[in-house]
């Protein structure tokens, strides 16, 4: 009896070491890889990192100036085409086909189509408009990262607005305010913080996005102010370099890397912090 | 304008605003069915030159125009189990510690760090297996492995640091964060009162979470791998660096070898003959397939959960 005491005793201090011993090791590895970004990305940034264009290959200096205005050109158009259409979207879910079959299916693939492989929409684009068109294109790098924001727009958008109480909704139409009025000047009224949220994080997530970029937007030395042309990002950016043969290339890319991972971070505690003003 | 215009143009507005957001609701499925369709015409070359034979053959000739997908159909299946082997335990084991285990002081600000670390970007778990991680394996680790499991088939192969190993690994640490919220949410919704009540019998705290926590909460932690599986199966920049880009099917695990996304990643800009970028395209459409059914599945599976959670 009370070995068996014993045995369970030792037993429960054993898994529980275990489970506290992998905690410590997966949180110890992500920990890691954030002190690497920023011990070896801070030596690279400098006022040039961000003024000047990237130095021929092989030769030291220059900076990244024309893939962070790539980069923010590039994630604006798709957060112009991707935002309104997810919200719109996702009103359809929360306000007019909320049980409906449609709504159903479109919930279904949404979720699908979130975490479905970026690669494969970066194949898709190319398909549809790159080639097309005749040549790689920072619109077609957009619509890409547009194509990845709109169901998790559209979902968090529907899960914002039905938080808003129904109540609100039938005191406004006992008003007399048509349907389209009260959605418009209620509800999202109502769900903006939520959904300032949503779009934020979505806005976030497609910044740091390579794989649909690397055969949409491609990459570019040069300025580039043509919409229509090739156009250099942080993020393929970083990909080329790090594959590249150069010891600076590489302490670029680590540059690329800091900066890139310091605004996804920033954007998602700002994120938090909105959203728990909420709750407040 | 008299009440009766006034009701005209309401109604107008609400049938334009409701016909534009049944709009958008319906492009997220057009959009979804055009991307196969896309695919499938784009691939229509590989699959008719290639036919079923594209994937049982392990041809990949860009010279003579002969391509098989079963290397890199077989490296993104295996990188994603190795890391599903991975990062499961550890995983639960960080769900544990932050449901039963931390002082209260310290659950909100590890979970939250957790899930920051889901948001950074892949490429940035590439980058560093490949310049921090990949040198350390290849000096430390994997002439270990060789010497002392190398009588174990899988643990063969060159120490390079890159290879199915090496990538599996940092996928592992790229799911971790996602599968480990997720299993948290989903420990954190067991009422207290059936833990209670395994308390109250004199269960230990292992024997509780082991028989009573996780129990009730299986087919939800199955979803949240399956999902994970899912992320694993379609990720592109942390595999690309490390994975050793090598259409040779290999049993040794340290072997470099590819993956379909890797290939992609590595190969379309290059592809300029017709069968070349048609083969690669019939790649992407196998691994939307793929992903398509394994997250489909999970859905399912955490729906289903959902609702037997409700009638209990």
């Amino acid at each position: 009896m009370n070995l068996h005491y014993l045995k369970r005793k030792a037993v429960n201090m054993a898994a529980l070491a275990a489970s506290a011993f992998s905690a410590a090791f997966g949180i110890v590895f992500l920990f890691w890889i954030l002190k690497d970004v920023i011990t070896m990305g801070l030596p690279a940034i400098d006022l040039s990192f961000f003024t000047r264009l990237p130095a021929p290959p092989g030769t030291e200096g220059g900076g990244l100036a024309n893939a962070i205005l790539g980069t923010f050109t590039i994630t604006v158009i798709a957060t112009a085409i991707g935002v309104p259409a997810g919200i719109l979207a996702g009103t359809y879910l929360s306000e007019y086909g909320r049980k409906s079959h449609v709504a159903d299916v479109v919930r279904f693939i949404s979720d699908i189509l979130v975490s479905a492989p970026s690669i494969v929409v970066g194949v898709f684009v190319y398909a549809l408009i790159v080639r097309p068109f005749g040549g790689f294109s920072a619109i077609a790098g957009a619509v890409a990262l547009a194509i990845i924001m709109l169901p998790v727009v559209t979902r968090t958008a529907e899960e914002m607005l039905k938080l808003v109480p129904n109540a609100t909704r039938e005191a406004a139409l006992a008003l007399g305010a048509p349907h389209w009025k009260v959605t418009v000047l209620v509800v999202y009224r109502g769900a903006i913080r939520g959904i300032t949220t949503g779009v934020l994080l979505a806005v976030a997530r497609v910044s740091g996005e390579t794989a649909p970029l690397l055969f949409t937007s491609f990459n570019n030395s040069f300025w580039n102010f043509k919409l229509t042309e090739p156009t250099a990002t942080l993020t393929v950016t970083i990909f080329s370099y790090a594959m590249g043969p150069y010891e600076d290339w590489h302490a670029k890319a680590w540059g690329a890397a800091l900066l890139i991972t310091s605004v996804v971070l920033l954007v998602n505690i700002f994120a938090r912090v909105i959203l728990r003003g909420r709750s407040a | 304008m008299g009440i009766y215009d006034r009701h005209k143009a309401d109604k107008a507005g609400d049938a334009l605003f409701k016909g534009i957001s049944y709009f958008f609701a319906l492009s997220v499925i057009l959009l979804m069915a055009l991307i196969f369709i896309v695919l499938l015409k784009e691939s229509w070359l590989s699959l008719k030159t290639f036919g079923f034979g594209f994937f049982v053959s392990s041809d990949w000739d860009p010279v003579s125009g002969s391509f098989g997908a079963l290397p890199a159909i077989w490296g993104t299946v295996v990188s994603s189990l190795i890391a599903i082997v991975i990062a499961l335990p550890i995983s639960l084991g960080i769900a544990i510690f932050l449901t039963e285990m931390a002082p209260k002081p310290l659950k909100g600000p590890i979970g939250t760090a957790i899930e920051l670390l889901a948001s950074i970007p892949s490429i940035i778990y590439g980058m560093w297996g490949l310049f921090v991680f990949a040198p350390l394996l290849s000096d430390y680790v994997e002439p270990f492995l060789v010497d002392y499991l190398g009588f174990i088939p899988l643990f063969r192969g060159a120490p390079m640091g890159i290879g199915m190993l090496p990538a599996g690994f940092i996928l592992a640490i790229m799911i971790i964060p996602f599968i480990s919220s997720v299993a948290r949410d989903i420990f954190q919704m067991v009422p207290a009162m059936i833990k209670e009540s395994g308390y109250g019998v004199g269960a230990t705290k292992w024997e509780v979470i082991s028989r009573v926590v996780i129990p009730y909460t299986k087919s939800g932690i199955i979803g949240a791998v399956i999902l994970g599986l899912g992320r694993a199966l379609g990720e592109t920049m942390a595999v690309t660096f490390v994975i050793g880009n090598s259409h040779e099917i290999s049993l040794a695990l340290l072997d470099p070898a590819t993956s379909i996304s890797a290939t992609l990643a590595n190969e379309f800009t290059e592809a300029v003959e017709e069968i070349y970028l048609s083969s690669l395209v019939e790649l992407g459409l196998i691994l939307f397939v793929i992903t398509f059914v394994v997250l489909a599945l999970a859905k399912l599976l955490i729906k289903k959960t959902a609702l037997e959670g409700g009638r209990r």
